[in-house]
């Protein structure tokens, strides 16, 4: 078991023909990730990788049957192809491109839940099930299958916790890679009942980030709807407020946002935190008492 | 993107929205030119810069004529505001607002943003205008009256009525009031705003409402098909690093410390700073080289780096996922031999290909240390840089 995605997950990749689609596409195939084509306005009935084109989602899901779309369209288009994907009868939809204007993601946001698919992203790795399905930009060779839930605001740091729960040979049942916009499509809560409810996963790695009160939500969540052990890293106690981090989410504003509320939200609900990234898997290890 | 008070009184004014008569003055001369134009006997001299807390910091002042008001003006441009919303330095002063002034029966607040937590824009009102929202939310927030638009239907007629009546304004207000929030939910829509205020929103004697203050707070992600606004981007607002970071697609923002951090990656970037101050040194800055780590953005990014003078290490952390490790390294040994780096740097290169990668750097002859993970690299640029001062 594993959430999300599992060997059998067949997967669209909308904007296939573009340089991202291309390499990344590329590199999900090699890795086993059942990619079953893909979508480019115009170029319909073309193959590239292998893989059939198709003129729209509508027509690419009747097709392939597949249950899964990712998203490398760029920004000023993602919130024409969320929609697109949401209304096209796919169940998961995984938007990787970074900039895309928070109020489009308003409108997709809605669009998504009205159809009752799951989004994960924009500006975000994307999700990998380690050995069955990678779907996103992550390097896959890092990932381990085994027994943590990761789940993350930011790319490189999931890899951090994937390098280091990998060493302490704990593996990883599913990584989400939430992304580091104000809009998200997946929420921390989301992906926290998702884990809770999943056999594989035995314990859950979360991290956040500054900005907004996601973390402070989840934390909320955890205390009355999550059984299994937690661990949790912030990330951000040094930014100094009113800045954006690089990622559209990441600001301290009116004082709202800090890594320290957010500690100290999460140590309330009971969760392992830990105050150094180097300590991610320790974290777990304290969590789980492995 | 932020915009000055007069780009967003503009704004306001195209949206139909009332604000005060005004005219911009780059000059001691066009301010005292100004001053004459306008029709009232007192006007407001306001400095423009992007801060708030201006009037406290000297940046606003009445004056009684417009000799005054030359003299006023003259005396500030070209200097810096420091207010507290600003470092040490203060932000520069550029232009002048000289604006009409009113007769203030009471000030309101009036502002937009994006809740997060509801995916919604939230409209906010209270009567305490004039002191900082943060404020009454902490102290008295049964005082915010608030209104959350739905993204597909939009500001309804009865929203604008219930702040109305909560704000206690007059039929005639309620009106007025009806008709300035619709404009600004228009503009807030169509201009891809993150937030805005308006605070004060007064009430004159003569019971109506006009925008006093202006504050606005663009999307960047949005900038793309907002053209326009392009051209209201006042440069001379923004940090000289972190705009020229900007041109190179480089995330960079400069903090107190003395240790320099190249990141991949912003949460990375973030945590490597934590982990710095968790062993005891001081960040000099967040700097996020992206996915694109080439030898041209590492070198861009190092350059960057050391143009602050308070730099007195700096410390590589590459978490190399679709890029090959051995490729940044050999991108960072071209950069540190091309920009000619004299402070120690430490090195931390994991994921794919972060073996031959560290071998690589030890076989350069370069002053570079590698590190074997995050926790070891903090440690010893902290060692190197707290031994050295």
């Amino acid at each position: 078991m594993s959430v999300l995605v599992n060997k059998d997950t067949k997967v669209l990749c909308q904007g296939i023909t573009g340089s991202q689609g291309t390499f990344h596409s590329e590199q999900a195939i090699e890795y086993g990730t059942k990619m079953v084509g893909g979508v480019t306005p115009g170029k319909g009935g073309q193959k590239h990788l292998g893989l059939p084109v198709f003129n729209t989602m509508r027509v690419a899901v009747e097709e392939t049957g597949a249950n899964a779309s990712v998203i490398y369209v760029p920004a000023p288009f993602c919130k024409d192809s969320i929609i697109e994907a949401a209304e096209s009868g796919v169940s998961l939809v995984v938007c990787i491109t970074e900039g895309v204007p928070t109020l489009d993601m308003l409108e997709a946001k809605i669009a998504a839940d009205q159809n009752g698919i799951r989004l994960i992203g924009p500006n975000c790795p994307g999700i990998i099930t380690p050995g069955e399905c990678k779907i996103g930009i992550m390097p896959g060779s890092i990932h381990n299958a085994g027994k943590v839930g990761v789940v993350s605001r930011s790319g490189t740091l999931t890899y951090e916790c994937v390098k280091q729960t990998s060493d302490l040979n704990y593996g990883q049942s599913t990584c989400i890679g939430i992304g580091g916009d104000p809009i998200p499509g997946t929420s921390f809560i989301d992906a926290l009942a998702l884990f809770e409810a999943d056999p594989q996963t035995e314990a859950i790695l979360m991290v956040g980030e500054i900005g907004g009160s996601a973390e402070e939500e989840a934390a909320e969540f955890i205390a009355s709807n999550v059984k299994k052990p937690v661990a949790a890293y912030i990330a951000g106690v040094t930014a100094p407020p009113g800045k954006r981090m690089g990622h559209a989410g990441a600001i301290i504003a009116g004082g709202k946002g800090t890594a320290e509320d957010k500690f100290k939200a999460l140590e309330a609900a009971g969760v392992t935190i830990t105050r150094s990234p180097a300590e991610l898997g320790l974290a777990v290890k304290q969590a789980t008492g492995w | 993107m932020n915009l000055h008070e007069y780009q967003a009184k503009a704004l306001f004014k195209s949206y139909g929205m009332p604000v005060p008569e005004s005219i911009i003055a780059k000059t001691g001369a066009e301010a005292k030119a100004a001053a004459e134009k306008l029709t009232t006997d007192r006007v407001v001299v306001k400095a423009q810069v992007h801060a708030g807390g201006r009037g406290k910091a000297g940046g606003v002042k009445l004056v009684d004529s417009p000799a005054e008001a030359e003299e006023y003006a003259a005396s500030m441009l070209g200097k810096q505001l420091v207010t507290i919303q600003t470092d040490a330095e203060g932000q520069p002063i550029n232009t002048m607002l000289v604006e009409e002034t009113c007769n203030i029966e009471s000030e309101l607040y009036l502002g937009a943003v994006i809740d997060r937590a509801s995916q919604r824009v939230v409209v906010m009102a209270s009567t305490e205008g004039g002191m900082e929202i943060e404020t009454v939310a902490h102290d008295t927030p049964e005082k915010i009256l608030k209104a959350s638009i739905d993204p597909l239907v939009g500001l309804m007629p009865y929203q604008c009525r219930d702040l109305a009546f909560g704000l206690g304004l007059d039929k005639n207000q309620i009106k007025q009031f009806s008709k300035l929030l619709g404009g600004l939910m228009k503009l807030f829509h169509e201009k891809d705003l993150a937030l805005v205020e308006i605070n004060p929103l007064v009430i004159t004697k003569e019971g109506d409402l006009i925008c006093l203050d202006g504050k606005i707070n663009i999307d960047g992600n949005a900038m793309y098909r907002l053209k326009d606004l392009e051209e209201m981007r006042d440069k001379s607002q923004e940090d000289e690093r972190e705009l020229r970071a900007s041109e190179w697609d480089l995330n960079y923002v400069a903090l107190e410390g003395n240790i320099g951090c190249m990141v991949n990656g912003a949460g990375l970037a973030m945590a490597t700073m934590d982990i710095i101050k968790l062993k005891g040194g001081q960040p000099a800055n967040f700097l996020d080289v992206g996915g694109g780590a080439t030898k041209e953005r590492v070198g861009e990014a190092l350059k960057i780096i050391l143009s602050d003078p308070a730099v007195k290490g700096i410390l590589v952390n590459i978490f190399g996922g679709i890029v090959r490790c051995d490729l940044i390294a050999e991108g960072i040994i071209a950069a540190v031999a091309d920009v000619g780096i004299e402070v120690p740097v430490v090195v931390r290169l994991e994921g794919t290909r972060a073996k031959e990668g560290r071998e690589v750097l030890d076989k350069s002859g370069l002053n570079l240390l590698s590190a074997s993970d995050l926790g070891d690299a903090a440690k010893k640029i902290v060692e190197i840089v707290g031994d050295a001062s």
